[in-house]
């Protein structure tokens, strides 16, 4: 392939490039109508605009020159840059444990593509190595990518993938497994994986991170130094998401893959555990446990693999005046079944009575959860919950709208059948659902309140 | 020891040597000897409602025990753009700190502490940007990119700061000559440092994120006070706009100085320009000290690349230690070690600053490198050394050192002691080089000391978070028409107006140029009048007093209309100006009562002369003319002020007398 000398430049820029016979990487002069300036040329992220050509001056910074300005433009040296990530050998240590990083597409080092402008991953253990050296005391580590894709395109057949990907590595004998993820889906593939692989022998945790490894104050480093210690050291042998606990670098949570999520746009304590409390804290001297119950790490290299998922099923977020054709072009459109994002205690309005019973009655799987996030469906307290349940909606318990989600796309994927759908959907699979809401499963302090303020003033979270 | 090697004498001998001269006698001829050359970076406060990339309020500070909240942070390098690590980045790695941050509510939000991505800029900032950028003669750019420059001591919670350039090439012109600009640029102010001590440095988040600018000029100026005049005219030129923030720390510049063979060293956070001549010259001279030392090693050691330290560790209670001394290192359960710098003699002791010798580079880098509080170490060529002269024979007997090495001893944490031991060589080996590359912390005494490795171009990384921002010809040529008058056309007109040079740099300083030129362009005062009482009545008077108010400067044409239109003598004003400034809000009439005004006519004040003739004659202790003037004055001027001139006054009674004295000759 020939080399690509005007890197994203199009229209007009492309023009002017050609026209002084400029390449991208070039030392050059520019004389325009506002001065001159001199620097190396850049090249230019594809949805920018083509009236701009960028160059680095000699003082590192970069800038943009509008070329309807440039009246004469000179070359006067190329030197093309080498990024590349310190790349060494990542050392064996005698008497660590093995793990491997699976990798999905998410930034836990990464380096800048001009393409986009955005940044991508850095993935080889050697990579890794050169930019989180404190790995090789943790664990030996290899890697393998399974795909790359970003955390937003992640569905069904990455699922898939995954898990028979972990099953193969577990029946290797690997010690711990991590996963690395964007984080905007992490949570589903906590779930889906928690179905997709059941009963594992060692850890698998899935880590992100919500700062690009790019800057130095990102949270990629540390919450990678937990991900692998939990995989390769910890008992809990359960899918887990790894992330930071506090915005503060001091200790990562471990939430089951079937109670997380994603609470904030771009905080680092992004993920909580909802209704229940994290497994347990991990720091990187160790691990210090919340729950008393969870899965024991075993010898033996078994795990049920159940890589299933149907992919006609929706999530309706319930809003008032919904109309009863959302759910009618669910069923028309053959989707089998669909999780309600239900209002207060798991309700819809009357209007939407009749396109539920007749989507019942079509065999479509219909399952209520709440909106609230926190607590139970509760159909019988009201005389609205009834009818729902009378027309054949099943209340999905505590589990949460996503889980729901995955899990129905998981049940359906192995039976059509309704009642054993349902059976699948309500035995509970690691705490999914829970028998009962802990008090401090629910805690959404509200600032401005002196002693919530006098707490977070004395506790760095 | 036999022939004993005598430290203070080595000091003064080295002094003379490298032929240091003080600031005060230091001619251009000692800094043509030398090659002083300097440059320098102006970092102005802008005034705008809202921070840079977020909403937050701009300038409303806390004091360093209000927060509500604490975050903490480690820094770790990452590569820059063109695939490098900084090497300030890796100092600060090196460093193992533990940053927290103490925030306020009101002043920082989720963007400040790196949780949310930024917003967009603040487009007020940037037109101020722009003005000044037109005002310094700097080619704009096209469209503005916002980089992220690596900062790893955590000043700035994401490690980095984003900036960006708005102008290049651009010039200020000083009364004798023209000084080149390489670049301005826009930028997030940093976190104010509330402590750094051993591993942990707090600070606080209230200046963070306030928009900055940042002026940078070529190496052009060639003596010290060249670089203060330098500084003082582009201070002028941001605040002529008006749009920028005044005092403490709303201006602050770092200062690059090299010698002829040295380096560029750069001073950091200068607040006051009034500091940059003593720096700059002191910088110079210590860069001439330390390419003395090169040579003088080089011709002792002959292949520097093999030169190492040796070093060991001690027992402490084997020395007689300071009581002091012996117990913080129990306490604190530190190591105690010894090195020996081999050909070192008289390297340690080596004339560096005023006041200061080669021992003071070492162990400034070992509070900051390796974390361990001052004093931290102990070597053979101290002044007042803490290990006894028996204490240093046993060192040399342990480290099989010769006579011709200088020996130390330091002391820390038993986790801080590896780190300590390579910067300790690492700055030795720098010795055999020259001067190193660091930023340099500003005493006011005019010294200063090591605050980091000077960071490169490799820590440039382009902001994936903010698009970029073109700036059309038509947007430039529409901030054109409102840029104000520039300086020095400024400092030429007060020459040609014969306004003493003494009085422009309040006027310049203070933006009160366009007032003066309002007076005496717009009200027809006397320029001369105008400025000083501008340049040196009102300078004067805002030393003294404290307004109640926020005193505007315009107020002082106001009070001239006024002065006008009741037609009174316009010598009142000195008597009304402290007055207004402290009690802006003051009425007209109140400010005449308040200085005891009474209309009273010329003829009046005139007739009580002869009166008060008489009486002074029963007062009089002598014959001395002069103090019958005097007198006579001191009884009439509150009378007389703002109804005549004083001077007239002055006149009549001296002429009165004159008559009077021809009348009756004696």
């Amino acid at each position: 392939m020939a080399e690509d000398y005007f890197q994203g430049y199009k229209g007009r820029a492309l023009e002017v490039l050609k026209k002084y016979n400029v390449r991208v990487w070039g030392k050059c002069s520019i004389e325009t109508s506002r001065g001159k300036f001199t620097g190396t040329i850049l090249p230019r992220a594809e949805n920018d605009d083509d009236k701009h050509i960028v160059i680095k001056i000699d003082t590192g910074y970069n800038v943009g020159i509008d070329v309807e300005t440039i009246l004469q433009m000179k070359e006067t040296g190329y030197k093309k840059a080498n990024y590349k990530i310190p790349e060494k050998e990542f050392p064996y240590t005698e008497g660590l444990p093995r793990v491997k990083l699976i990798g999905t597409g998410g930034t836990i080092a990464s380096r800048l593509d001009y393409r986009t402008g955005a940044v991508i991953p850095a993935f080889s253990p050697g990579e890794l190595y050169g930019a989180v050296p404190e790995l090789a005391d943790v664990c030996n580590l290899t890697t393998e990518k399974v795909f790359a894709v970003f955390s937003e395109n992640m569905g069904p057949d990455q699922y898939k993938k995954l898990a028979v990907a972990i099953g193969k590595e577990i029946e290797n004998g690997i010690q711990g497994i991590v996963i690395g993820h964007g984080t905007d889906t992490l949570h589903h593939t906590a779930a889906a994986l928690t179905y997709m692989i059941q009963d594992p022998p060692v850890p698998i945790v899935l880590v992100g991170s919500q700062r690009s490894s790019d800057r130095p104050s990102s949270d990629a480093a540390l919450n990678l130094i937990h991900a692998c210690y939990t995989a390769g050291h910890s008992d809990i042998a359960e899918v887990m998401v790894c992330m930071f606990g506090p915005t503060s670098d001091e200790y990562g949570l471990l939430h089951r893959g079937t109670r997380v999520r994603k609470m904030h746009s771009s905080y680092r304590s992004t993920f909580r555990t909802l209704g229940d409390t994290p497994l347990a804290r991990v720091t990187r001297n160790g691990i210090i446990p919340i729950k008393k119950e969870y899965n024991h790490r075993r010898k033996d290299n078994k795990a049920t693999i159940l890589p299933y998922f149907e992919e006609k099923v929706s999530i309706v977020y319930y809003y008032p005046n919904m109309q009863p054709d959302i759910i009618d072009s669910l069923v028309d459109n053959g989707y089998k079944g669909i999780v309600i994002a239900g209002t207060g205690l798991g309700h819809v309005n009357i209007p939407l009575y009749p396109a539920l019973r007749r989507a019942c009655e079509k065999g479509v799987a219909v399952y209520m959860t709440v909106q609230t996030l926190w607590g139970y469906v509760h159909m019988f307290v009201y005389e609205t919950g009834r009818e729902l349940m009378a027309l054949g909606v099943v209340p999905a318990e505590n589990m949460l709208p996503e889980v729901a989600y995955i899990k129905l796309g998981w049940a359906l994927g192995q039976t059509n059948d309704p009642e054993e759908v349902k059976r699948l959907m309500l035995t509970p699979v690691k705490d999914d659902i829970t028998r009962r809401e802990p008090y401090n499963g629910y805690l959404v302090y509200q600032g401005g309140l002196p002693e919530v303020e006098e707490f977070v003033r004395k506790f760095r979270k | 020891m036999k022939n004993k090697f005598n430290p203070r004498q080595n000091y003064r001998q080295t002094l003379e040597d490298i032929g240091y001269v003080t600031l005060k006698e230091a001619t251009q001829a000692d800094y043509d000897r030398i090659g002083f050359m300097s440059g320098l970076e102006v970092h102005q406060q802008l005034k705008t409602r809202e921070k840079l990339f977020c909403r937050c309020p701009s300038a409303r500070y806390q004091k360093d025990d209000e927060f509500d909240a604490e975050i903490i942070r480690h820094m770790r390098p990452t590569l820059s753009e063109l695939g490098e690590y900084d090497g300030t980045a890796l100092m600060e790695f090196k460093t193992r700190k533990e940053i927290i941050y103490r925030i306020k509510n009101e002043t920082t939000c989720t963007y400040e502490v790196d949780d949310t991505p930024p917003f967009p800029l603040n487009r007020e900032a940037l037109e101020i940007a722009i003005e000044i950028s037109l005002l310094k003669k700097l080619n704009i750019v096209g469209e503005v990119h916002i980089t992220r420059k690596q900062y790893l001591d955590g000043s700035i919670p994401t490690g980095f700061q984003r900036t960006a350039i708005i102008g290049v090439e651009g010039e200020i012109e000083l009364p004798h000559k023209k000084i080149r600009l390489i670049q301005l640029s826009i930028e997030e102010d940093s976190c104010r440092e509330i402590s750094d001590v051993g591993h942990t440095r707090v600070y606080k988040t209230d200046r963070l994120g306030m928009p900055l600018i940042e002026t940078v000029t070529y190496p052009d100026m060639v003596n010290p006070q060249e670089v203060a005049q330098t500084c003082h005219f582009i201070r002028f030129l941001n605040r002529s706009t008006g749009k920028v923030f005044t005092g403490m720390g709303a201006a602050r510049q770092d200062v690059n100085v090299s010698c002829r063979g040295g380096t560029r060293v750069e001073i950091k956070g200068v607040s006051k320009i009034r500091y940059i001549p003593a720096l700059t010259h002191n910088e110079a001279f210590r860069q001439w000290a330390l390419l003395h030392i090169r040579e003088s090693l080089l011709k002792k050691v002959k292949k520097p690349q093999e030169w190492k330290i040796i070093s060991r560790q001690l027992e402490p209670d084997y020395f007689e230690l300071k009581p002091r001394m012996a117990k913080t290192m129990k306490e604190n359960d530190w190591h105690f070690y010894a090195v020996a710098l081999p050909k070192f003699q008289g390297v340690l002791s080596h004339f560096t600053q005023p006041g200061k010798v080669f021992a003071d580079e070492l162990s400034d880098r070992l509070k900051v490198i390796a974390c361990i509080e001052k004093p931290n170490m102990d070597h053979s060529e101290s002044f007042k050394p803490l290990l006894n002269e028996e204490g240093w024979v046993q060192v040399k007997k342990l480290l099989q050192a010769r006579a011709d090495d200088a020996l130390l001893v330091f002391w820390g944490p038993e986790e801080d002691i590896s780190t300590a031991l390579e910067t300790i060589e690492e700055r030795c080996r720098m010795a055999f080089e020259g001067v190193p590359n660091e930023t340099r912390k500003a005493f006011a005494d005019g010294t200063t000391i090591f605050e980091r490795v000077l960071p490169g171009a490799d820590r440039m990384y382009p902001d994936t978070d903010s698009a970029p921002i073109p700036l059309e010809d038509d947007y430039i040529e529409s901030l054109k028409d409102r840029i104000p008058p520039v300086s020095i056309d400024a400092w030429k007109q007060m020459q040609k107006w014969k306004i003493p040079e003494d009085a422009y740099e309040y006027i310049l300083k203070k933006n009160l140029f366009p007032l003066l030129e309002h007076m005496v362009k717009e009200m027809n005062e006397d320029p001369v009048f105008a400025g000083t009482l501008l340049g040196h009545r009102l300078k004067h008077v805002e030393g003294q007093v404290k307004p109640s108010a926020e005193f505007d400067y315009w107020q002082v044409a106001d009070l001239i209309s006024m002065i006008r239109n009741r037609k009174l003598d316009m010598a009142i004003i000195h008597h009304l100006l402290p007055l207004v400034y402290q009690y802006p809000k003051m009425d007209f009439d109140s400010l005449l009562t308040s200085v005891r005004y009474k209309p009273v006519s010329k003829e009046k004040i005139i007739a009580d002369i002869p009166f008060l003739k008489k009486k002074f004659c029963t007062l009089r202790k002598n014959g001395d003319a002069k103090a019958e003037v005097r007198w006579l004055m001191g009884q009439l001027r509150v009378k007389a002020l703002g109804n005549m001139s004083l001077k007239e006054l002055r006149d009549i009674i001296i002429n009165n007398k004159a008559k009077k004295t021809k009348a009756k000759p004696q």
